[in-house]
């Protein structure tokens, strides 16, 4: 993998050299973890520049975790080397320390403490002066956003604002680089939002580099400047959102088979602009490079062919087009959180009578 | 794989490298802070240290002092009740909630030392060992004990006390850091039984016979009870308290090897 840095005149940069290491704000070379037999992450490589918010996507076990808490120096790599904001993540794990916030996935709060008194306490193990923490504090009290709350006991706050009082933590000394793994998991759609907005400001103005997982492929296409896609341990895919769904073709035409898919693919076989045919249940998924030239196409050669269909739609290409194009399987989160909050995405459905497809921007009758 | 972004400078972070004793003492505040949120932790001990410091002086005074004539047995008996007090109070439960509410990671991802994790706890109960022994020595001064080694005797008999109770919580701090296991830190309780019943608790070394003489020769909590002794029945014996000193420091370096190797093991990313 090579990284390409526009400053000035680009220059590509390879994440393996020392001067790359030092401007980059993570790097990893072959970093690999192994519990036991299982091998949670398999010789990863990253280079993300400073500023960049990059989305680590992938499905529960993916390996996203272990990978974060390998950077965030709490756990060692079996293999491979790791530098975050220029210091190796074993050798100057302090240093590291001193650079970075996280907001791990389980939340990392104690609930006897205050939220006033853990923000506190996190200011002095930052080595933050009283004059600083008094400054942060009130800078971070509108990212809580839980009022008087932040004063009483953190065992009687909601899960919502565990969750927020949570990434206040991690930004009390103004990190360099945050990490933030599965941040939204669990929040209600307007708390949601408040985070979506909070990293938007905090990587727009301060500059701030995020490592951002999620198995939320909105959340990853909404916030991230580029995307890895990690499965199995190991990273399937790279780059901006759009260049990877430009991998699996711009359009996807859905036909639904209530039959034999199998024969209904075969009658799509010979149609032009077609990129690939996959089979899921009884539902295909047509990807292609113009999908309003393509859909009346497959309309027809479905007709011609006597296979009946309950109906075709069109919509754009999606994430978990691109995940299940890379590995075969569809990520599974939780659809309700998953769709809680504004998508991002516009579609074009275009779809029959009897069409049951959700993805609705237009849509248009074709029998 | 090539991506192509536009990298901004790496910001500036405010967080700088604070020292040992800043850490250590921003640990301790924390625990102490907890420790008067959770009072019941600390009142069952005093209260059934008070408790068996009266039943026992009703009990087995009048046979003791029967035999021995002018054997004070209220200020023999109050380094028993003090021991029983604070032996085994530490915030070790609290590092296992630590370690089950993952607010141990939070602070490990933070710069803190991680001696000081350990260390500012322990500073914690030190103090809160202090302050246990005060509520005993006033029921003590109450029904009469006196001080032969004045009050700077006072003042040694709680410092003793608190590294007592120091050297014994190491064991607790090793249990909860190797196992982060509640249930496995509240059975080190069980450590003290033996090293409190197997003494000279009820009657003088004197008096014992037999393997539980023996035993007792053995148990350093023979010596700090000895020292604890002298400084209410016989003023400054120096002989006794380097033995006491010695005592501690054995128990205390046991417990707190054990207690810093589970820290490490915690710690140590793997």
């Amino acid at each position: 993998m090579s990284f390409a840095i526009a400053d000035g005149p680009a220059t590509t940069l390879s994440p393996g050299s020392s001067s790359t290491q030092r401007r980059l704000a993570i790097s990893a070379q072959g970093l690999s973890r192994t519990f036991d037999a299982n091998d949670a992450v398999r010789g990863l490589d990253l280079a993300i520049a400073p500023g960049e918010i990059y989305g680590f996507l992938g499905p529960n076990g993916a390996g996203k975790s272990t990978t974060v808490r390998m950077l965030c120096t709490l756990l060692a790599p079996t293999s491979g080397t790791a530098h975050v904001a220029g210091h190796d993540i074993v050798a100057d794990a302090q240093k590291v320390r001193l650079r970075i916030g996280a907001a791990l996935q389980d939340i990392s709060l104690d609930p006897r403490q205050t939220g006033t008194e853990l923000l506190r306490l996190q200011g002095r193990f930052y080595g933050l002066k009283h004059s600083v923490i008094d400054e942060r504090m009130r800078a971070l009290t509108s990212l809580v956003d839980i009022g008087d709350a932040l004063d009483r006991r953190i065992e009687t706050y909601s899960g919502g604002m565990r969750r927020r009082l949570d990434l206040a933590a991690a930004l009390v000394h103004e990190p360099e680089v945050l990490f933030l793994d599965e941040p939204t998991t669990g929040l209600d759609p307007a708390s949601r939002a408040r985070v979506w907005d909070e990293v938007r400001t905090l990587n727009e103005r301060l500059g701030m580099t995020i490592l951002l997982t999620t198995q939320y492929l909105e959340e990853a296409d909404a916030l991230a400047h580029r995307i890895g896609i990690i499965n199995a341990g190991q990273l399937v895919a790279e780059g901006t959102p759009e260049e990877l769904k430009r991998q699996v073709g711009r359009d996807i035409v859905i036909a639904e088979i209530p039959g034999d898919v199998t024969a209904a693919r075969d009658a799509l076989s010979n149609i032009p602009g077609i990129d690939s045919i996959d089979a899921e249940h009884h539902v295909l998924r047509i990807a292609t490079a113009d999908g309003a030239t393509t859909i009346g196409p497959v309309a027809i050669a479905l007709d011609t062919a006597g296979i009946d269909f309950d109906g075709l739609s069109l919509r754009s290409t999606t994430l978990d087009d691109v995940f299940l194009e890379l590995t075969g399987s569809r990520i599974q989160t939780d659809t309700t959180n998953a769709h809680a909050s504004t998508s991002t995405s516009t579609s074009t459905s275009t779809s029959t009578s009897t069409s049951t497809s959700t993805s609705t921007s237009t849509s248009t009758e074709t029998r | 794989m090539t991506a192509t972004t536009t990298p901004g400078p790496l910001g500036q972070t405010l967080a700088a490298p604070s020292g040992f004793i800043r850490d250590t003492l921003a640990v301790a505040g924390r625990a102490l802070r907890a420790v008067s949120r959770d009072l019941e932790v600390v009142i069952p001990p005093v209260f059934i240290a008070i408790f068996f410091f009266v039943v026992n002086i009703a009990t087995l005074e009048r046979l003791t002092e029967g035999a021995a004539a002018g054997f004070d047995y209220t200020a023999f008996q109050m380094p028993t009740a003090i021991l029983l007090g604070v032996t085994g109070v530490s915030r070790a439960p609290a590092v296992v909630l630590d370690v089950q509410n993952k607010y141990m990671d939070r602070m490990l991802l933070t710069p803190v030392r991680r001696t000081s994790i350990l260390i500012g706890h322990m500073l914690a109960d030190v103090a809160v060992a202090a302050a246990l022994t005060l509520p005993i020595l006033a029921l003590g001064f109450i029904l009469g004990v006196r001080f032969e080694a004045g009050v700077y005797g006072v003042v040694a008999f709680v410092a003793i006390a608190a590294c007592w109770s120091l050297a014994f919580a190491g064991f607790g701090y090793a249990i909860a850091l190797k196992t982060g296991n509640p249930a496995a830190v509240n059975s080190s309780f069980m450590l003290f039984f033996p090293f409190l019943f197997l003494t000279t608790s009820y009657v003088p070394r004197d008096q014992l016979t037999g393997w539980l003489d023996t035993v007792a020769g053995l148990n350093p909590v023979t010596y700090i009870l000895e020292g604890l002794r002298s400084l209410t029945l016989d003023g400054w014996q120096w002989g006794e308290l380097a033995k006491t000193m010695l005592a501690i420091g054995l128990v205390g370096a046991l417990s707190m090897s054990m207690s810093l190797a589970a820290l490490r093991g915690r710690v140590n990313q793997n």
